[in-house]
């Protein structure tokens, strides 16, 4: 049989699939222990999440959270910084530290027969590390290294500047690793006290998924955390729903200077909306149509019609406090004005004048539903998208009520939450690049740090 | 431990692999063409690159844009070009399988009808964002290019990277486009894997379907190999940058993927450059505290491989220091070779490895990716097992022989990259490199 060429096919009903059924359970010690049994490859993942990062960093020091989280692996219970990882690359194990604005997440993965030993090791990252003067001392060397090569780095800088000026002295200021001056002031007593404020059972939630049952999981995680104990007497952690509404914006046009730059990078955007936002689902799928995927609107316009750059892309930034809309893009130099005009059309059409389109609702939607089990397919995945759920305190049946919500929605919600939560009058606009190539009005010129 | 899979060739030379795993309700389609920037000549590199481009923007049924209908039909998708190979891959829910075969056979089979200048004119555009946004404004951006052409001689077909020269980008025609899609886009010069949630006899017929009427075409002509000096002066170039660190770039030939010895330096380059405890790491960051950072790597490629080792130096140190103490260590290695505890290491390490790379079925390095890339460089999509062997098979003797002939005895390509104006933080006797 040959193919028929005059119609594409018509996919088929999608499959069943069953989201990961989470068993909840709580140590003696406050410790939240989830488990999913995701039996596909010996292996299993591990995340251990507390809810701080850079936000619950003290004003005055920047980066202490990440700068926290980077000394837990440098040398812990009976191991020294070496000895560590020597330990990890025995058994195979894969140790990631990922520090956001208001969680970090340490988490391994391990083949399924060193499950025990590798939550040894992770007790011992998470519960008992050192904290040593010299290894403290050489950490931040290394992070203040790391700074200053991202002053070359144009996205980087491009993040930085942004971040500023929407959020200014809030929480969300400054990115999680801080900065340079910031680090040099930091001490070892600022990570000990940050450690037993954060590190505690009663904050954290252990998941662990993989190729093992609930017990399994349950009782080699007890065995390696029941000896967990909160330090007394620490302040609480930093509430993100108590957090001030970031003051407006002081410029909205900025220009950091990089001579000769062969691109401009560019963030145009706003403070957006919490986690908690009830339009969660309906900006899901806005983003989608307006530059969340390849066949987007924004990335249409500027790279398949016009060409001005490799990609564009638009995203809400769902945190415990209202986080940023950003559209992100780096552009040739000689069309930075006309790329920026182009972007803020784009998001500003999307509010009314050029409406949600059924046809458009129908791919944006698609594309969050159809792909939607894809998400799951390794337990690394699984462990994270559960950990969303603890961070945020999403309801149990989250993941099987995600699609049904998404069809739901019509192109006039759509446009609605647009109208409603992008607004052009505020939008920021942030360009890393050769100012003798941006024409245009630019309020304010930074020098590249 | 193995990626099962049913395997059936097309009468016009296509391979169809299909490999079943049904956790969850998806299929990867993946196909892998036997193109990439070694197939160019000199003054007109970057065209596989741009080409593949192009594979995105219509065929002649559907000339609409290749992502529209497969995101509305939830699928992920994406493509890539190498210097080897050039693949492209859909992950799409089961029902789309059709779907995804129907658009990967179409610009197979049909590409050209729906090509057009202003498509062509457009993604060149793109492709120069592409390099500026990726090469030429980001810190050591044009390194890469530095190395591979004073590693290979200029009718070398590693000579170039895969993204190309500017002017030779626009150099490119659309003719050039027809005659690269003739030469190099027949079937018998694929291969199409798929693993998922998928029947593999019916996989196979599907195959038939949708790819058995595209007309097969003659061989491609086989690339020329100029032989390299192994032996000679080593070659030291120096770069300024927009750059507050500088970093130094050492770079040895060293055997082709799959070949007698390229498991034992891909084990190397771990022991030497992963993690807090390898030497490297542990001798030049940890301990010395010369560098802030460090990596090695084995870059495994077709016809001959590059061993390279990247240090960049702390504030206040020089990359002569940094030089001296990589050099201190590897003349460790191959005077004692790696110790017990670092072959248990890298060993557990390459295992596990081993396991995490059956964790998806598609995209890059997904179980349809290794499949294809066992079949074209191998003939033998089956080849998981042996691979883990080879590594297995790895001791400390072997990579210590290694290290010696292709290290110590072999031509070294030495790069230093250094803050604009400060030529004098460049290792001695380094000329001006020349990159565009």
């Amino acid at each position: 049989m040959a193919a028929d060429r005059s119609a594409l096919p018509i996919p088929g009903p999608e499959r069943p699939f069953t989201f990961p059924d989470i068993r909840r359970r709580t140590l003696g010690n406050g410790l939240r222990v989830w488990t999913v049994e995701h039996r596909r490859v010996p292996l299993v993942s591990v995340i251990v999440l507390v809810p701080a990062g850079g936000s619950a960093d003290p004003p005055d020091r920047p980066g202490l959270a990440a700068i926290s989280a980077d000394m837990l692996d440098e040398g812990c219970g009976d191991l020294s910084a070496l000895d560590v990882h020597d330990a990890l690359g025995r058994i195979g194990a894969h140790l990631d530290t990922d520090v956001g604005y208001d969680s970090t997440l340490i988490g391994l993965t391990v083949l399924a027969r060193f499950l025990d030993r590798g939550l040894a090791l992770l007790a011992d990252i998470v519960t008992r590390p050192r904290l040593e003067q010299r290894e403290f001392d050489r950490v931040r060397d290394l992070r203040v290294n790391r700074l200053l090569q991202l002053r070359d780095l144009p996205p980087a800088v491009a993040d930085r500047v942004f971040a500023q000026l929407l959020y200014q002295n809030h929480p969300y200021g400054h990115l999680p690793i801080g900065t340079e001056r910031a680090l040099r002031a930091v001490t070892l007593r600022d990570v000990m006290t940050f450690h037993r404020r954060v590190f505690a059972p009663g904050h954290a939630t252990l998941i662990a998924v993989g190729d093992a049952t609930h017990d399994e999981l349950t009782a080699a995680a007890e065995r390696a955390f029941r000896a967990w104990t909160a330090a007394k007497e620490t302040e609480p952690l930093p509430d993100p729903d108590a957090f001030p509404a970031a003051a407006p914006p002081v410029s909205r046009r900025v220009l950091v200077h990089r001579a000769d730059a062969a691109q401009s990078e560019l963030r145009i955007g706003h403070v957006a909306l919490s986690r908690r936002t009830p339009d969660y689902h309906a900006l899901l799928v806005l983003n989608m149509i307006l530059g969340g995927q390849f066949v987007s609107r924004v990335n249409m316009n500027l790279r398949e019609q016009k060409g001005y750059t490799y990609g564009a892309r638009t995203a809400f930034d769902f945190r415990r406090a209202p986080g940023p809309f950003v559209l992100q893009a780096s552009v040739q130099s000689n069309a930075t004005a006309e790329a920026a005009e182009e972007a803020i059309a784009e998001i500003a059409a999307i509010r009314g004048e050029r409406p949600v389109q059924p046809h458009e609702l129908a791919l944006g939607r698609a594309a969050l539903t159809r792909g939607y089990p894809r998400s799951f397919e390794t337990a690394e995945q699984v462990a994270r998208s559960a950990a969303q759920l603890a961070l945020y305190g999403l309801p149990d049946d989250y993941f099987t009520t995600f699609v049904p919500t998404v069809l739901k929605l019509t192109p006039e919600d759509i446009t609605r939450a647009a109208a409603q939560h992008l607004d052009p009058e505020r939008l920021v606009t942030v360009i890393v690049g050769d100012r003798e190539r941006v024409p245009g009005e630019v309020m304010l010129v930074m020098d590249s740090p | 431990m193995d990626i099962p899979f049913t395997a059936h060739t097309l009468a016009n030379g296509l391979d169809v692999l299909v490999h079943e795993d049904h956790a969850v309700p998806i299929v990867a389609v993946n196909v892998w063409y036997h193109v990439g920037s070694k197939n160019e000549v000199p003054g007109r590199t970057g065209f596989a690159h741009l080409f593949e481009h192009l594979m995105f923007e219509g065929s002649q049924h559907y000339d609409r844009g290749y992502f529209h209908p497969l995101q509305e039909a939830g699928a992920a998708l994406n493509g890539s070009t190498n210097a080897d190979r050039t693949n492209y891959w859909e992950v799409v829910p089961s029902g789309a399988l059709e779907l995804a075969l129907w658009m990967e056979s179409d610009r197979m089979g049909y590409l050209l009808p729906a090509l057009t200048d202003a498509k062509f004119e457009n993604q060149r555009d793109v492709v120069l964002n592409e390099r500026r946004q990726n090469y030429e404004n980001r810190p050591y951006g044009l390194a890469g290019m530095a190395i591979v052409s004073a590693l290979y001689p200029p009718d070398h077909p590693y000579h170039w990277l895969t993204i190309g020269e500017p002017d030779d980008l626009r150099a490119a025609r659309l003719d050039d486009v027809r005659a690269f899609f003739k030469t190099y886009y027949g079937p018998a010069n694929a291969s199409l894997a798929l693993a998922g949630d998928i029947d593999a006899a019916q996989g196979i017929a599907l195959a038939e379907q949708y790819f058995a009427e595209i007309d097969g075409a003659p061989a491609p002509p086989p690339v020329n190999v100029p032989a390299l000096s192994s032996n000679g002066e080593e070659t030291r170039l120096l770069l300024e940058d927009r750059v507050e660190l500088p970093r130094l770039y050492l770079a040895w030939h060293s055997p082709a993927l799959f070949a007698e010895e390229d498991a034992e330096l891909d084990l190397l380059a771990e022991l030497l450059g992963s993690g807090k405890t390898s030497r490297l790491y542990r001798a030049l960051v940890y301990e010395q505290r010369v560098a802030t950072e460090i990596a090695a790597a084995q870059n495994s490629r077709e016809l001959g491989s590059f061993f390279q080792i990247v240090a960049t130096a702390a504030p206040g140190r020089t990359l002569v220091e940094v030089e001296r103490a990589i050099a201190d260590e590897m003349r460790q290695i191959y005077e004692s070779g790696p110790t017990a505890a670092e072959m248990e290491r890298c060993l557990a390490q390459a295992e596990a490895h081993f396991v995490y790379r059956l964790q998806t079925v598609g995209g890059f390095g997904g179980k349809s990716d290794q499949l294809n890339a066992y079949n074209v460089f191998l003939g033998e999509p089956g080849y998981f097992r042996r691979d883990l062997a080879r590594y297995r098979e790895a001791t400390a003797e072997r990579l210590q022989r290694a290290a010696r002939q292709f290290l110590a005895g072999g031509r070294r390509v030495a790069v230093s990259v250094v803050p604009r104006g400060r030529i004098a933080l460049a290792l001695p006797d380094s000329s001006p490199a020349v990159v565009a």
